[in-house]
């Protein structure tokens, strides 16, 4: 067999496609969100061989079987942790994490705090669907209470997770949000994730037709998106609405932010906030923004690089010798404390 | 052979067990390890035990905070701490208290005096003291006040009375080392080192090291006796140097990463007694080749040398019994996707948190069998803390050529008992150089080496190679996810002849000790080497036809076992739990095995094991 090598400019998005059947449900969110990290992998010349996707347990975690790339399904909650030896042995590897609120957040909860502090340099896609879905739709950590489900037939009592709020908490430094059917928004916001060094952590709204269908209807539905979705541009005004006349301002003399109109009391685009995505405390704010009040911040909310964890580790060892021609053994195993010989 | 000068006034010694047991502030780790510095430098064979509790520093006084390190050492060959004591170093009441019971008759006991106060007596428990009321009549007694005594040393170098007290086992060790005829240069250098920030530290020290050995030679010691004098053991030639298990295991490791052709081992541990210990030492020898991760968990340590073996370096994790619990799953996946893994476990007694600074062998089935689903992996055991060097080269060596991942057991005996190492010739060291994949052709991730059936090490980073993998059944032809009921059939039968093919690559069970077929074989593994081949020597001295058996390879065992074990009439089978080892065997070869099980958190002792043989 002849190999032809093929240079990452002539990589089309179905480049980065399997030759396996992809099986989500017909009309799973998965779909487009899958269609996008193509796309996004061939705007950036992702090269394949180069590109490592690793996923844990759930519908989002048969990610790596539809990518032409290496890939390793791992086991529930784990792969950042395994996503982290990666890096260690070898920092080359372009290594992106696809999970779920389940897998991310409840059952992996802890390795995600960790790859998130340590500054990873992976790529963090969560798709949130609010449910459990390839255990047949059990209430999962960013379920709203009340939410109906098989193992809550009366409804969820349990306070639900904010993934952004989490991952800023957490000390990520790079915290991006969109949305399944937002296709164009979402390549973008993938292509910043991929630019940053670090651990770049992506919430993905996913719709779950199965289990949860129309969960993010309230700000995703076509009719009212433009009212209920705040797109933010790194140092520009915090505008939404469908006639972009409604923006944010801190409320005089307090840290909260408030929802203005320009009509209205001689507010003008001025009075706005400016996106800082260097600001941590503005993203704080920003990721906790719902509906009905207030509308639902998408795009690059933070980005605040850090030298990586892998880089840093690494230069360490370096410093320490590594990477040179390793001295002897027989040196290591003569001791200060004294040996001696027996003739 | 050399010999040291024997001066008139001293006594010969064929061996000699010495315990130094102080509160767990007092030092006695350190006084020991100096102790056995200077003894193995004077040619002795020798084995030592540290003895200490979990708390890093339990109030002061009490009975649960008595710290201990035994050493065995001799003029022949010494391969236990030693089954009784001859010398005991108590320094204080709670010492005495706690390790008095293991000195033998006619023993010496050394305490001292300042600290037997009415204050230290109560928190030891005693109601009168001990020292008065003739309960340690049956034993040499050396009252001296050593607090005195060293206060008095280190006056002069100003320091705060709490340090000028610290300075009291460095008296004690000068004692020791001149009852036994030790130099002290060695001590003094490393003293020196030690406190090279605060040379007023050194000097104190150096003082009350010099003090107690001065007080040895002094007629002040003669109404108490004499010294002793233990000749070199008859050794074989070479250079040697004393060495702990968790050290040779670290060096093993590297050792077995150089023989792989290996640029990078990734060590990834999270913080658990006894296995630490191996995470610290790894993690000053970056030059070496080896990047250390201290994970959030275990199952991140684990999951970080899966990784690292994904993408082509040797993945190693180390921990003991309740960390192997969390690791299970993960290694559930790297048999599913066979992946080279070594996985260290240092034994500690249990269930659950159970005892963490003592021994135990009781992970064995779980090493073994501890998985959901069929399951099958390597599984070796080290014997001795010299013996650890080549068991976690051939881990290595298993690991990588049968893409699988292998289980190093030890126990927290082995992770911090010391002996005389022969260092190896390491130009002699077995070689087993990786080949990754790099051909495009025919390739897909499962197909197997026709001979070992392992599958092929493909590494990211290699062109024309992509694939996935993961824990989901593969197709045996192409490797991609199946459900196929005769395909999982299939697969489950691969897995497990590829580990029991493992057997046709390594040694056929030789016996350490006797004839391989008699009157009884007693069979073991693990840290109870020594202990068990006294026993089988001395059994035979008496004219029991017995021989001694010991296992390195668990799972799988090697071929002629069940064989070798049919050719004896007895086989008796010494381990440090409920039975583990006597069931495998019982059930693999259907031999009338019998057990002989200790669960004190304390190594056997020889005569325990050499009553059962009889």
């Amino acid at each position: 067999m002849t190999v032809t090598t093929i240079t990452d400019a002539e990589l089309q998005p179905k480049d980065y496609a399997s030759d396996q059947e992809v099986r989500w449900c017909p009309g799973c969110g998965d779909y487009a969100i899958l269609k996008a990290v193509h796309k996004a992998m061939a705007e950036v010349g992702a090269r394949r061989e180069r590109t490592v996707v690793v996923s844990g347990i759930g519908c989002a975690a048969r990610f790596p079987y539809y990518m032409s790339t290496y890939g390793f399904h791992t086991i529930h909650g784990r792969a950042p942790a395994i996503a982290t030896g990666i890096k260690l042995a070898n920092p080359e590897l372009d290594v992106w994490v696809m999970t779920g609120d389940g897998d991310g957040l409840s059952i992996g909860g802890n390795h995600m705090l960790h790859v998130l502090r340590r500054n990873v340099d992976l790529q963090i896609v969560l798709f949130n669907n609010e449910i459990y879905g390839l255990t047949k739709g059990q209430y999962s950590p960013t379920s709203r209470r009340g939410t109906k489900s098989p193992s809550t037939p009366r409804g969820s009592v349990d306070y639900p997770v904010s993934a952004c709020a989490f991952a800023l908490g957490a000390g990520a430094r790079f915290v991006a949000r969109s949305v399944d059917t937002l296709q164009g928004h979402l390549v973008g916001v993938l292509q910043r994730a991929h630019a940053h060094r670090g651990a770049s952590f992506v919430e993905v709204f996913q719709n779950c037709v199965v289990f949860n269908d129309g969960a993010f209807d309230n700000f995703t539905a076509k009719d009212g998106a433009a009212d209920t979705q705040l797109h933010v541009e790194h140092g520009k005004p915090l505008i939404f609405g469908a006639r972009r006349d409604r923006g944010l301002r801190l409320k005089p003399g307090k840290l909260e932010i408030e929802v203005v109109t320009f009509s209205e009391g001689g507010v003008t685009p001025a009075d706005l906030l400016v996106h800082d995505q260097t600001n941590r405390w503005l993203a704080h704010l920003l990721v906790a923004l719902e509906p009905p009040g207030f509308p639902v911040a998408l795009g690059v909310i933070y980005c605040n690089p850090a030298p990586s964890f892998e880089a840093l580790v690494h230069a360490q060892a370096g410093a320490a010798g590594a990477g040179r021609q390793p001295p002897d053994l027989a040196e290591l195993l003569m001791t200060k404390e004294g040996t001696w010989t027996v003739r | 052979m050399a010999t040291t000068a024997t001066s008139p006034a001293r006594e010969s010694r064929d061996s000699v067990v010495i315990r130094f047991a102080g509160d767990s502030g007092d030092g006695m780790q350190v006084t020991g390890g100096r102790f056995t510095i200077e003894t193995a430098l004077a040619g002795n064979d020798l084995t030592t035990f540290p003895d200490y509790p979990a708390e890093i520093r339990a109030p002061a006084g009490t009975t649960y905070g008595v710290s201990a390190f035994q050493i065995h050492f001799g003029a022949v060959d010494v391969m236990t701490p030693g089954d009784q004591v001859d010398v005991l170093v108590a320094m204080n009441p709670a010492a005495l208290k706690v390790d008095l019971k293991d000195l033998r008759v006619g023993g010496t006991v050394v305490v001292d005096l300042g600290a037997f106060t009415e204050r230290n007596l109560a928190k030891a428990g005693f109601t009168t003291n001990p020292l008065d009321d003739g309960s340690l009549a049956p034993y040499q007694v050396l009252k001296l006040d050593v607090t005195k005594l060293t206060l008095d040393a280190v006056k002069d170098f100003g320091l705060h009375s709490r340090e000028a007290h610290r300075c009291r086992n460095m008296w004690a060790l000068g004692l020791m080392l001149w009852m036994y005829g030790r130099d002290r240069e060695v001590t003094v250098g490393w003293l020196k080192q030690k406190f090279a920030a605060r040379p007023e530290l050194a000097q104190a020290n150096v003082a009350a090291l010099n003090a107690g050995h001065a007080y040895g030679e002094t007629a002040e010691m003669s109404e108490y006796g004499v010294g002793y004098t233990v000749r070199r053991a008859p050794v074989a030639p070479g250079v040697y140097r004393t060495v702990s298990g968790t050290e040779a295991i670290a060096w093993g490791l590297l050792a077995g990463l150089r023989a792989a052709g290996l640029e990078r081992m990734i060590f990834a541990g999270y913080p658990i007694t006894p296995a630490s210990v191996l995470l610290h030492t790894l993690a000053g020898l970056a030059r070496y080749g080896v990047i250390t991760f201290q994970a959030e968990d275990e199952i991140s340590a684990i999951g970080a040398a899966v990784g690292a073996a994904y993408a082509g370096a040797l993945g190693v994790t180390s921990t003991s019994g309740p960390g192997m619990a969390l690791k299970t799953e993960m290694l559930g996946l790297a048999i599913a996707t066979e992946l080279p893994l070594v996985v260290v476990d240092s034994q500690r007694a249990g269930p659950s948190t159970g005892m963490p600074t003592k021994a135990e062998q009781s992970d064995l089935l779980q090493a073994v069998h501890g998985r959901n689903a069929d399951a099958p992996l390597v599984v070796l055991a080290a014997a001795t803390a010299t013996d650890c060097f080549d068991v976690a080269i051939e881990a290595v060596r298993l690991a990588t050529k049968y893409m699988t991942p292998v289980i190093l057991l030890s126990d927290a005996f082995l992770a911090h008992a010391a002996e005389p190492w022969r260092m190896p010739d390491l130009d002699r060291l077995p070689r087993f150089p990786v080949r990754f994949r790099t051909d495009p052709a025919g390739f897909h991730p499962f197909l197997r080496d026709a001979e070992t059936l392992a599958r092929p090490w493909a590494r990211p980073g290699t062109p024309g190679l992509e694939h996935r993998i993961g824990g989901l059944e593969k197709d045996y032809d192409t490797g991609h996810i199946s459900y196929d009921p005769e395909n999982h059939a299939r697969m489950t039968r691969a897995r497990a002849e590829k580990i029991a093919r493992i057997a046709n690559d390594i040694p056929p069970q030789s016996v350490a000790l006797g004839a391989d077929h008699g009157a009884v074989a007693v069979v073991g593994w693990g840290s109870t080497y020594g202990a068990i081949h006294q026993a089988v020597r001395r059994a035979r001295q008496d004219g029991v036809d017995a021989s001694h058996i010991h296992l390195r390879y668990l799972s799988p065992f090697p071929r002629n076992l069940g064989e070798l074990l049919k050719r004896f009439d007895r086989v008796l089978v010494p381990e440090l739990n409920t039975g583990q080892l006597v069931q495998l065997l019982r059930a693999t070869y259907l031999v009338p095995a019998e057990g002989l099980n200790k669960v004190q958190g304390k190594p056997f002792k020889v005569s325990e094991i050499a009553e059962a043989i009889r």
